[in-house]
């Protein structure tokens, strides 16, 4: 039966009809859905890792010991996984390996926008991209048998537009292939020199036979048009752009695998057309390549290597037409994300900015604390840079640094590679004082468990890292807890740490205001009679509070009563609290 | 037919997915090819959130560019004024005339621009402008805004009224059904 979903949630049935039996992710925008989704079907295992590489190798073991399996990740993960896949792509595989990853053209909910096509060709991997959720779907389960047949990991490549977008998919059943033996093969599965080496030429073997495969194979499909003026090489979400913008007007030879390219294949496509055009996102990939194959190509000099396309963007550059929408001589103010009402995070920020301190930051929903009115953060890099960073920054640094110098990282984000930046601090010893932002979730991607939280990725009871125990054990002698809500206490103890001569750990800790099991004690009341207008209550960017005939006002939708801004009132205005 | 298209914007957290997740379905069991595209992350913090609901004979591109909205559906009144320039000429915008002030103008940086229903209808535009805010308080909740703007959108679709209930009752917890079944009520025919 027809039915409509996301890219990701595609993905997800795929694995599950290709008999997929372990999933290991770590979660990370645009990819999340896929695992989340993967979860739902009972026949799969499905779990968080605490990072990317834990779980590609986790993934690699599953393979190894004879069943299908997947991990998924955003781009930026493929980083951290980047060790394993180059050497996963020696080895290959035992049962069917895929690894999912999602660029975020247009950086929606990204630190850069790598284009993750590079790192097919790198690890001599190959690479699918689906552009709608069917294709999703069918391209899932076709890499499966591309995995076995050549004994490689395949990468299914998605981005944001496909994976967030819903389109029609007609689901199958699930066929689950026997669990193949494992069998030892020092040859193939140990990588020393001796043994990488008699497997290089069986990795550039694997490739060129895949390159056979992909002249004939259906997913690289040419599309006749009318008028061969131009024959268009596209693939993924950019082939919806094309064909939006001119339908059969021109051939098209859609990609559907990227890597490694059919070369005969567009050789006969270019020979047909008058004009050779690439339409792609991100990077020249296919047209460097046409280019190294010396077709005349056009490509990044017509579409831009920045952002995402669009079908306007593909008609402008082509010579079609676009419609100007409606234009409205206005100047509209930005409405940037903020950090919720009774965010856990927002109090610690004003402390630090209100220390003056350098804040290194981290990947996660505090990433927000760079924003005004708290602007607390000094840099932003990739998930735990802010704890290593912190060490170099340190010791490098004059004498001073270490008592005005913090770094900040989620709980998720610390277990996923702050950890080791706390063990190089421990070891190398720098005055460092690293503040855990513990709350309880891996909170920017919707609420993923974690191995901090004690519950696992169906929600079970599950084993749970107790951070005091894991950070006195890498050799930090200073750990302390604060309530993020209490700010008094915050500070004084932000103080004393800054000021202690070897490294330390506070955590601050309170859940995630949005966690269905946190009660909160209900809005806060303004009373206008104590209220002076001061807006002291106004720098901690709480989006509940505003100011209205002078005086401060309260969106009682919003308002948790956390009881921050309270702290901040020095005419007791903010001290009425009611339940609605 | 030629493809129809619906944005669907407002403030992260008003419930602007449920609008386009019922709406798709509904379109798909008429039969038409339907794409409905979302972006998730950053912008559910409070930030504007857009998503494009898309249907015909066959949809290719999962957004809508500019100048190619039939009509917008709008939680809030600047999310409206933002998407103007992805609206076709003589496209209509359904908007929730509730300001939300953005962080930006919270913070007296920047103001919230005056007479934006005004200046909209102005430029040839057909505005259905409603206070989708007191409707749902009268319904029982203000989180039930998203379901009287369903309901005043369902007026513009040939469903019966029925199609839509139905499909609501199969997605909110059944503990707020009467509710929100009132919230769509109140938005139909108001």
């Amino acid at each position: 039966m027809k039915t409509l979903m996301l890219g990701n949630e595609a993905v997800a049935r795929g694995l599950y009809e290709a008999g997929c039996c372990f999933v290991s992710s770590y979660p990370g925008t645009p990819s999340t859905e896929i695992t989340e989704c993967a979860a739902k079907y009972e026949e799969l295992y499905a779990e968080w890792a605490p990072n990317e590489k834990v779980a590609m190798e986790a993934a690699l073991g599953a393979s190894l010991s004879g069943r299908r399996s997947f991990c998924g990740m955003k781009h930026v993960g493929l980083n951290v996984a980047a060790d394993p896949l180059f050497t996963i792509s020696y080895t290959g595989v035992n049962a069917g390996l895929l690894i999912g990853v999602a660029d975020d053209a247009g950086m929606h909910s990204s630190q850069n926008e790598q284009d993750s096509r590079h790192y097919a060709r790198a690890a001599k991997l190959p690479m699918l991209e689906p552009s709608d959720s069917a294709e999703a779907l069918a391209f899932t389960k076709l890499a499966y048998d591309l995995s076995e047949k050549f004994d490689t990991a395949v990468l299914i490549k998605m981005c944001t537009r496909v994976s967030h977008s819903q389109s029609v998919v007609e689901p199958g059943e699930r066929t689950l292939p026997e669990q193949k033996k494992y069998e030892k093969n020092p040859a193939k599965y140990i990588m020393m020199p001796a043994n990488a080496k008699k497997r290089h030429p069986e990795v550039e073997a694997r490739t060129e036979a895949l390159r056979e495969w992909a002249e004939t194979a259906e997913i690289n499909r040419i599309e006749p048009g009318k008028d061969p003026s131009f024959g268009i090489i596209t693939s993924s979400t950019c082939y919806q752009y094309v064909k939006e913008a001119f339908g059969d007007t021109y051939p098209v030879l859609k990609l559907g695998m990227i890597w490694p390219m059919p070369e005969q294949k567009i050789r006969d496509f270019a020979a047909t057309v008058e004009k050779l055009v690439v339409v792609e996102e991100l990077d020249s990939f296919i047209e460097a390549h046409c280019r190294s194959l010396g077709l005349s190509v056009s490509g990044k000099e017509l579409f831009t290597n920045i952002g995402e396309l669009s079908q306007n963007l593909v008609a402008e550059k082509l010579g079609g037409t676009v419609q100007p929408g409606v234009s409205l001589e206005e100047t509209i103010p930005a409405r940037p994300p903020v950090m919720c009402a009774g965010c856990p995070h927002r109090s610690i920020f004003y402390v630090l900015k209100k220390l003056k301190l350098t804040v290194l930051g981290d990947i996660g929903c505090y990433t927000l604390g760079a924003v005004a009115p708290l602007g607390a953060i000094d840099t932003t890099i990739c998930m735990g840079a802010s704890v290593s960073g912190l060490h170099g920054f340190v010791k490098a640094g004059d004498e001073e640094n270490a008592g005005r110098t913090v770094a900040v990282i989620g709980d998720s984000t610390f277990i996923h590679s702050g950890v080791t930046g706390l063990i190089n601090i421990a070891y190398n010893e720098s005055n460092a004082t690293v503040i855990i932002l513990d709350n309880s979730i891996t909170g920017m991607t919707g609420h993923q468990q974690n191995p901090t939280t004690g519950y696992n990725l169906k929600g079970d009871p599950c084993t749970k890292i107790d951070l005091e125990s894991l950070c006195h054990a890498v050799g930090i002698k200073r750990v302390r807890v604060v309530d993020p809500y209490d700010m008094d206490a915050c500070q004084a103890v932000i103080r004393e740490e800054l000021a202690a001569d070897e490294p330390s750990v506070i955590i601050s800790r309170r859940p995630c205001a949005l966690l269905k099991y946190v009660k909160h004690p209900g809005p806060i009341c303004v009373d206008t009679e104590k209220c002076k207008g001061c807006k002291a209550c106004m720098n901690i960017g709480c989006p509940a509070i505003s100011m209205e005939d002078g005086k401060a006002k309260i969106d009682t939708t919003l308002c948790v009563g956390c009881g921050v801004c309270r702290q901040l009132c020095k005419f007791g205005a903010l001290d009425g609290s009611k339940t609605l | 037919m030629e493809t129809k298209n619906i944005m669907i914007v407002g403030v992260g957290g008003q419930g602007t997915l449920l609008a386009s997740k019922l709406l798709g379905r509904l379109l798909l069991g008429r039969g038409y090819d339907v794409k409905v595209s979302e972006v998730h992350g950053m912008s559910q913090r409070g930030g504007s959130v857009v998503t494009y609901v898309r249907w015909g004979d066959r949809v290719y591109s999962p957004i809508i560019d500019k100048g190619q909205a039939d009509c917008i559906l709008s939680f809030e009144l600047l999310e409206a004024a933002r998407y103007t320039e992805f609206l076709k000429p003589g496209g209509r915008i359904i908007v929730n005339s509730q300001q939300i002030n953005p962080m930006p103008v919270v913070a007296g940086a920047a103001a919230y621009p005056e007479k934006l229903e005004e200046k909209l209808k102005a430029l040839g535009i057909d505005v259905d402008a409603l206070d989708a805010l007191s409707l749902a308080e009268e319904a029982g909740s203000s989180r039930a805004v998203n379901l009287v703007l369903m309901g005043r959108l369902a007026k513009y679709f040939d469903f019966t009224k029925e199609e839509w209930q139905d499909a609501i009752g199969r997605s909110v917890p059944p503990k707020f059904l009467e509710m929100n079944k009132k919230a769509f009520e109140l938005g139909w025919s108001a």
